[in-house]
């Protein structure tokens, strides 16, 4: 009876394809946003992962501050790093590199091209920690690093906006206001763990950056790699101890700097990305409720215009019960189209925008079988008053209906 | 038990229906005694708002009386709810309306199959037993047809075959010939008329014209809700 009604189902809906089709629409929606923000946003916590593994696990950052930074915190007040902070940390027996990192947001100019950028100032061990290659030309001199030389290493996105795909290698570029050879051409990265352009970057000597550019010696943020075989807990402590040191922070005070390891810095990435993903997600959610009523305001018109067809089954002798089911079974068999629809649309367009966003395609089965749920519950839940509507008719008065 | 006649096939005593309440009362039957047996073909006429509809429609279960008896085949059936009424009407009785009342967009086939899906018969039979009926009405080769593709007395020979397919103890027909020409008309009378004397299918028609009532061989008058004339006639 059940695999009869069904297939009776199939078959008005198949007589009234376009009108369905339109029907089903709000849940083909609701169904294709959650999927596509749901699978988008695992893509993206994939990514995640995959960009701090690529930095290395052993790698910490050291910025100064509190760890929590905000508006008048701790980190307005803490002291910038030197160069000689820099020195020390890179003495430590478990540190094996250390990157000093002074950023200053810039505009490269070449020609008639230019690209706003940012400029780090570092040194050669930002290629060292970072795990850079460099595709062309050459890294830092120490004679370069020691005087603050005008010379640049450039990202692909750089390099494409100012030369396009000719070999940017000792052309002479303008960085705000000073020019700067480039020395060397790093390999291309891709987007990074929120969506940022990796390779949208400038390397410059510390040196000059804090003299020609930033005009002053602070150094903003360190990148330490650890020495083989050294856990990141230990190389954390003996960091802390060191600038607690050197920063004379009182015993029984908060540090006034912060290390973190790559893996705090990915689940604290990761914990931001699920929110948002489950702020999207329920936002298209609601598309899937209106997508409801769009369904069951149409199983109302459908069981007006259907009156006549509905007193003669009950004529014929059909019970209350098997008008409702056939109806309720109408709606469900509509909306778990709909969610089919949706779910194919939806893991479409994540497909696509994974390829543009340069994140992993993540389909996850669970999503796409709650889906189908959720999708088969709007039809019970927004075809039953129609369908009850139906059943309750009196065979009389519905055989006289025009 | 003694091997008595049986009982009426429809047993209708002291039956009357009201619509509204007070002052809006109206009394559609006013105490209605009617029986018919086994076999018998009844017309049933009356000008319109004598109650001979609602007659029909208590007669078939659709409508329940508001006071009175009514036993069908010696059972009470006054009492019933609804699916209860719907269950008897799948078992026991078959429909033909004035306006055919097929499915549009549904071949004649199907249309016949209706009641046996109700009935919850498994598919082959259904078709095998539809098929009969259609064949019975004269129909073959006309099964995937849909309404709109058939005249207007070939869809009332489908009608009868839903009717029929069901295999009803009787068939109640309420104006079958009113929508058709003289020469249809006749023609659906004689196919029920050959029901009535070589199966003794049991049939009660409602009409308003003399001559498809004369086909019948006992004709009941309604005039404002009770019966006024009650007579078997020539055939």
């Amino acid at each position: 009876m059940l695999r009869e009604t069904i297939r009776l189902a199939a078959q008005t809906i198949a007589r009234n394809a376009l009108r369905s089709f339109l029907t089903v629409l709000g849940v083909v929606i609701g169904v294709a946003a959650v999927i596509a923000m749901v699978t988008i946003g695992e893509g993206s916590s994939r990514q995640v992962t995959a960009s701090v593994a690529s930095l290395g696990t052993n790698v910490l950052m050291v910025r100064s501050g509190g760890r929590f930074m905000g508006p008048g915190g701790e980190r307005m007040r803490a002291p910038a790093f030197t160069l000689r902070d820099v020195a020390a940390v890179a003495e430590l027996s478990s540190v094996g590199a250390v990157a000093p990192i002074r950023t200053s947001p810039q505009v490269a100019v070449y020609g008639n091209a230019n690209a706003a950028t940012s400029v780090t100032g570092s040194t050669n061990a930002f290629l060292t920690v970072g795990n850079w290659t460099i595709a062309s030309g050459r890294a830092f001199t120490e004679a370069e690093e020691d005087s603050g030389a005008a010379v640049c290493i450039i990202g692909q996105t750089v390099r494409s906006k100012l030369f396009g795909r000719s070999n940017p290698v000792d052309t002479v570029i303008r960085i705000g206001k000073v020019s700067c050879t480039v020395a060397g051409l790093l390999e291309a990265r891709g987007a990074g763990a929120m969506g940022q352009d990796q390779d949208d970057l400038v390397v410059m000597p510390i040196r000059a950056v804090q003299r020609r550019l930033a005009g002053s010696p602070d150094v903003s943020s360190m990148q330490v790699a650890l020495a083989q075989g050294v856990g990141t807990e230990r190389g954390q402590r003996d960091i802390e101890t060191l600038m607690r040191e050197r920063r004379r922070v009182a015993p029984g005070s908060e540090d006034n700097f912060t290390v973190m390891d790559m893996a705090q810095i990915a689940s604290m990435l990761s914990s931001v990305n699920n929110v948002l993903t489950g702020l999207l997600s329920s936002v298209a959610a609601v598309s899937l409720l209106v997508g409801g009523i769009g369904i069951m305001n149409i199983m109302l018109v459908s069981v007006t215009e259907r009156t006549r067809e509905i007193g003669i089954r009950l004529a014929v002798g059909a019970t209350a019960r098997q008008v409702l089911t056939q109806f309720l079974v109408e709606a469900v068999v509509l909306s778990v189209i709909g969610g089919v629809i949706g779910v194919a649309t939806g893991l479409g367009i994540a497909a696509i925008a994974s390829g543009i966003m340069a994140i992993p395609f993540a389909p996850s089965a669970g999503i796409v079988a709650l889906a189908f749920v959720f999708s088969g519950l709007v039809g019970v839940l927004f075809g039953y008053m129609p369908a009850r509507r139906a059943a309750r008719l009196d065979p009389i008065d519905a055989l006289r209906h025009q | 038990m003694t091997a008595a006649a049986p009982p009426p096939l429809i047993d209708l005593r002291g039956i009357t229906r009201t619509y509204g309440t007070g002052e809006a009362e109206v009394r559609a039957l006013d105490g209605v005694d009617l029986t018919i047996r086994q076999g018998e073909f009844v017309a049933i006429m009356g000008p319109s708002g004598s109650g001979k509809s609602t007659a029909m429609n208590i007669i078939g279960c659709l409508d329940r009386p508001t006071s009175g008896r009514y036993l069908f085949n010696g059972v009470e059936v006054a009492g019933l709810d609804r699916d209860q009424r719907a269950i008897l009407r799948r078992e026991y009785l078959g429909f033909v309306f004035q306006g055919y009342n097929l499915l549009p967009r549904t071949s004649a086939l199907e249309n016949v199959e209706l009641p046996l899906i109700y009935k919850g018969i498994p598919r082959p039979e259904r078709a095998a037993r539809a098929r009969a009926a259609l064949a019975r009405v004269g129909l073959e080769g006309r099964e995937g047809h849909h309404p709109s593709q058939l005249s207007g007395g070939q869809q009332q020979r489908v009608a009868i075959a839903r009717a029929l397919a069901g295999d009803p103890m009787m068939i109640l027909a309420d104006e079958p010939t009113g929508n058709l020409d003289t020469h249809r008309s006749h023609e659906i009378m004689q196919l029920v008329v050959e029901l009535n004397r070589t199966e003794g299918m049991t049939i009660v028609m409602v009409t308003h014209e003399d001559d498809m009532a004369a086909y019948a061989s006992r004709l009941v008058v309604f005039t404002d809700g009770r019966v006024v004339s009650d007579r078997t006639t020539g055939a």
